[in-house]
């Protein structure tokens, strides 16, 4: 039965609170972007309507930020708190792009970001269209370095386990910098949050369009959402390096699940549009398969076989009893000064990480039987359902997104775009891609399970050693007060939607003296 | 590039300088939240206040990020044990940091009155829970902490939340929320000005005398009754991280030890102590620099923990011998190598465009330009 033990009650709170962050994310990464592109046209043209559209859509893209900054403290420090095993235990490789993150990205945005809501007066044009465009540029970083650690937790590569020190320490930070998993990842998740800025913007103008107000900003904002999201939705669906999807062996065994493929597809793999996994026989039934599709989502290629369930759990199997050894060697040597793996075991060390997924199971797990070790290598299956229909709403999504982006485009462009039928298609869009987005972590972290990182410690093992009743504490407050912020967040946004962008005269008269003692540049002049 | 032992130096080092810059711009911050009530009485006061931290708090509260970041990477078992051991006040501490940015962007958005007073109510307690809980935790790790670590070095914390509110924890709790009192109210007096400058420098004059009184107290108290943690094996300094095998006394006075050794560290103290003073007499005298002389202080404070402790990052009160030092609780000599690049390359930057905004963004903030109504004020 579902047990409310210290390892679930951390998983559903780490899960929580990240797809809660990533509400937020997606916004931040797409409008910070839209932002710097709408005053690029301000300062080139000099018409102040495209500043009143980046006021307007800055004061919502800084109610979204200042929850995605609130969100984001409690996932860095989340590491520590509730798991605390996992962060001693790779905190030499995994902390490193934490910490570049910190003073390469949040650095830039946040201090920027004070200065793009208070320096319009303060600073010339080109400064703060400068400014502007620094903000945009450390979400992107940001983005970039959480990334890379994140693809690592998939994809360990670079890192090495020291029997002195009893944790893995980083050998190559090349290796983990250019990590194909971090590559495919970042230009799908980037992309993703484009798509939803580009959504966000072109939802709200179709609604003052049907209602016939503000339409210089709605209009405008919506040539350039349209056009900015088609790009994107192209790319989230097209780009990213295919290598992603097969790199390591928790990537392998996603692809299997998410497809519900029990059986190794020889080359060229089709897709299962549709199906219903049964887990009891293992097999998936009606399924509607369209030929060599999995082939090029998977491998991007015709002719590489795309690997079964079943055939991966036999060769997890096999990596169980050859890790044995080398875990009953740590048990006694590791730790202790100038202790070296000897060569023998060298193999067998590299597959301590599955010999640990037997600790679910018993904690003398060198007498475990063959009987356990089969169960511990079935465990390496993830939640077969979940990835499979979590990743087709996601697939769908994603065309859906094409085609409107696409029909939007060409309607904008031809300035034909008013028919209230597509207007609201636009603005009842509005959702869709924050449940993409969603979608794609529960796909991208649940495919990952059992393990924290992939063959090398299973996500059990990582947890903090707190009472379960501590870890139930902190899941119910979040849950209560990120529910009352959630609340308190969207009347906000609706209050200040509903106001509209605020039109300021092109040659407006100075009222009364400025903020400071001192001359200010103001931008519109 | 550097050897081991030396990197392990320079990154507690640098563990210092983040503290450091955390306290002292983040401390006005913390501070100008818990003054909130008590300077500013009607509601434009109140914006006056939040809009002189408004276009900067955000770049200051990175200090804390990226402690947190740094610390994971140069010190992943002090992050482990210090979030995980504390963790029902390292929750408090969140939900508080969680507030703030909330409270600071949401309370004007709306005209409501109960809407505001909610949110000047929640500001302040985002100001006064962090900067409590910080200061209690510097206590604790003074007075040690019941940890130790089992065979496969899983840290196993043995106290409760309870256990962190000792007494001498507790007067480095108010040590700390009096000094960044002290923080915010100097740079209230630069920020603002009139009637609200004037409370400021009023509270903050008697806050940086309360703080040397405390100072005195707490130093007092060390020196006489508080066991301090000293390393009586050889350690090598550069073997590889592994809080086991070396052997640790407890006894009174060990705190004192390093400024024995090298009296230059009395500096720090000295710095604490003079800057307050300082601080007391600029703000009395209504001078718009205090903010120079606290930041002095603050950072003495702060450096005096640190030296007070080294080479002790987090000593175990109940396991003394598994404490955590600088020589066995870093990252490996390629990871402190590689971050030490980093930050030789980014903080410089960091400084450098921070500076430029502070100076962008000069000159107090004054109730006539909120009243005019700038819409970008909070
Ligand atoms: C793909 C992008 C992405 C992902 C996967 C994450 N974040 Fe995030 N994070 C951002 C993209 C981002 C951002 C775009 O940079 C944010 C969002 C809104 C914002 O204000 O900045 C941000 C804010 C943000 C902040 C506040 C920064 C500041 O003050 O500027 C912290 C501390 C974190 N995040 C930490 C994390 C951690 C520890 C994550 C992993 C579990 C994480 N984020 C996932
Ligand atoms: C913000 C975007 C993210 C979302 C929405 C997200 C979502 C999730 C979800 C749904 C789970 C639970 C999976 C399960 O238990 O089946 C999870 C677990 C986890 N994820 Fe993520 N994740 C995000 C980013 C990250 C990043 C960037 C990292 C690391 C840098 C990370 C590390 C983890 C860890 C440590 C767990 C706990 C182990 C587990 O329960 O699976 N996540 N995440
Ligand atoms: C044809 C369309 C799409 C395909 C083939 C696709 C494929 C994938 C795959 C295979 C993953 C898992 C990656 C991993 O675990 O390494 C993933 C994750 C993800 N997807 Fe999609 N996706 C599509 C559309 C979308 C759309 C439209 C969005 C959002 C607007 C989106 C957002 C995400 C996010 C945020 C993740 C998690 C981050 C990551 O692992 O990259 N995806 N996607």
């Amino acid at each position: 039965m579902f047990e409310l033990d210290v390892v679930t009650l951390s998983r559903l709170q780490f899960a929580l609170t990240a797809l809660y962050h990533f509400l937020f994310v997606p916004l931040t990464l797409g409008l910070a972007l839209l932002l710097a592109i709408m005053e690029s046209v301000y300062v080139m043209t000099g018409r102040t309507v495209w500043r009143d559209a980046v006021k307007f859509w800055g004061t919502l893209f800084g109610i979204n930020f200042v929850m995605g900054v609130a969100t984001g403290i409690t996932m860095e420090f989340q590491f520590g708190t509730n798991w605390a095993y996992y962060s001693h235990y790779v905190g030499d490789i995994f902390g490193v792009p934490l910490a570049i993150e910190g003073m390469m990205a949040f650095f830039l945005e946040a201090t920027f970001v004070g200065l793009f809501f208070f320096g319009w007066k303060r600073l010339t044009k080109v400064q703060h269209l400068v400014v502007t465009w620094l903000v945009a540029l450390g979400t992107n970083f940001s983005a970039l370095w959480i990334l890379v650690a994140n693809a690592w937790m998939s994809n360990p590569v670079g890192a090495a386990f020291n029997p002195q020190t009893m944790r893995m320490e980083l050998t190559s930070f090349k290796e983990v910098l250019f990590n194909p998993v971090a590559q495919s990842k970042f230009v799908h998740t980037v992309s993703a949050g484009y798509v939803t800025g580009a959504m966000f913007v072109m939802s709200i103008s179709a609604y003052y369009m049907l209602r016939g107000r503000h339409a210089a900003v709605a209009r405008r904002s919506m040539t350039v959402a349209a056009s900015f999201g088609l790009a994107s939705a192209l790319s989230v669906v097209v780009l990213g390096d295919e290598s992603g999807y097969t790199a390591g062996e928790s990537q392998k065994m996603k692809i299997a699940a998410i497809e519900a493929m029990w059986e190794t597809e020889p080359a060229p793999a089709s897709f299962t549009l549709f199906g219903l996994p049964d887990l009891e026989t293992e097999t998936t039934n009606y399924g509607v398969h369209i030929p060599y599709l999995l082939g090029i989502i998977a491998t991007r290629s015709l002719d590489t076989p795309v690997e079964g369930i079943k055939p991966l759990v036999k060769h997890h199997e096999a990596r169980i009893r050859n890790g044995l050894p080398g875990y009953r060697w740590m048990a006694e040597n590791g730790g202790r000064p100038g202790a070296v793996v000897p060569p023998e075991l060298e193999a067998s060390m590299r597959d301590v990480g599955y010999a640990l997924l037997l600790k679910r199971i018993r904690q003398d797990i060198e007498n475990a039987t063959g009987e356990e070790i089969a169960e511990a290598a079935r465990s390496t299956i993830p939640d077969v359902p979940v990835l499979f229909w979590s990743f087709r709403i996601m697939v769908a999504l994603g065309f859906y997104f094409i085609a409107l982006f696409g029909v939007a485009f060409y309607l904008s462009s031809r300035r034909r775009i008013g028919q209230p039928w597509f207007l609201k298609l636009v603005m009842f869009s509005l959702p869709l891609p924050w449940v993409a987005a969603e979608l794609g972590w529960i796909v991208a972290e649940s495919g990952r399970q059992p393990w924290i990182i992939d063959g090398i410690m299973p996500t059990f093992i990582g947890v903090s050693s707190v009472p379960a009743s501590n870890v139930a504490i902190s899941l119910a407050a979040f849950v209560v007060f990120y529910t009352a912020l959630a609340v308190v967040d969207v009347a906000l946004l609706a209050k200040y939607i509903r106001k509209g962008p605020h039109a300021e005269p092109e040659e407006a008269p100075l009222a009364g003296p400025l903020p400071q003692a001192q001359p200010a540049f103001d931008a519109s002049r | 590039m550097f050897d081991y032992a030396t990197l392990r130096f320079i990154w507690w080092a640098l563990l210092g300088v983040l503290l450091v810059g955390f306290a002292i711009f983040d401390g006005f911050d913390l501070g100008v939240a818990m003054l909130h009530p008590f300077v500013a009485k009607k509601d434009v006061e109140r914006r006056v206040l939040i809009n002189t931290i408004g276009p900067v708090w955000e770049g200051n509260q990175v200090w804390f990020i990226l402690g947190g970041g740094a610390v994971l990477a140069a010190w992943p078992p002090l992050y482990a044990a210090s979030f995980s051991g504390f963790y029902l006040a390292m929750l408090l501490v969140l939900l508080g940091l969680i507030l703030r940015p909330v409270a600071i962007t949401f309370r004007s958005k709306r005209d409501d009155p109960r809407w505001r007073a909610t949110w000047d109510w929640l500001f302040f307690v985002s100001g006064a829970l962090p900067s409590l809980l910080f200061g209690v935790a510097f206590g604790n790790l003074l007075l040690g902490v019941p940890f130790h670590f089992d065979q496969a070095l899983r840290f196993q914390y043995e106290g409760g939340l309870l256990g962190l509110l000792r007494p001498f924890a507790l007067l480095c709790g108010l040590v700390s929320v009096t000094m960044l009192i002290m923080q915010g109210s100097a740079w209230l007096a630069g920020k603002s000005e009139g009637e609200i400058a004037a409370r400021a420098q009023r509270i903050g004059a008697l806050a940086a005398l309360t703080l040397v009184m405390l100072l005195l107290v707490a130093g007092l108290w060390i020196a006489t009754s508080i066991e301090g943690y000293r390393i009586e094996s050889q350690m090598d300094f550069s073997a590889p991280s592994n809080p086991f095998g070396k052997d640790v006394v407890v006894g009174a006075g060990s705190w004192l030890l390093n400024y024995a050794r090298h009296p230059l560290a009395a500096l720090a103290p000295l710095a604490a102590l003079l800057g307050a003073l300082g601080s007391s007499i600029l703000l009395a005298t209504g001078s718009r620099f205090a903010i120079l002389s606290s930041s002095v202080s603050v950072a003495g404070v702060v450096t005096t923990a640190g030296f007070s402790l080294f080479p002790f990052l987090m000593p175990s009160s109940s396991h003394p011998g598994q404490s955590l030092t600088v020589w066995d609780a870093s990252s490996s000599q390629m990871t402190l190598g590689l971050m030490l690049v980093a930050a030789v390359f980014f903080l410089p930057i960091i400084l450098a465009y921070t500076s430029w905004v502070y100076w962008v963004l000069r000159g107090a903030v004054t109730e006539a330009a909120i009243q005019k109504g700038d819409d970008h004020f909070y």
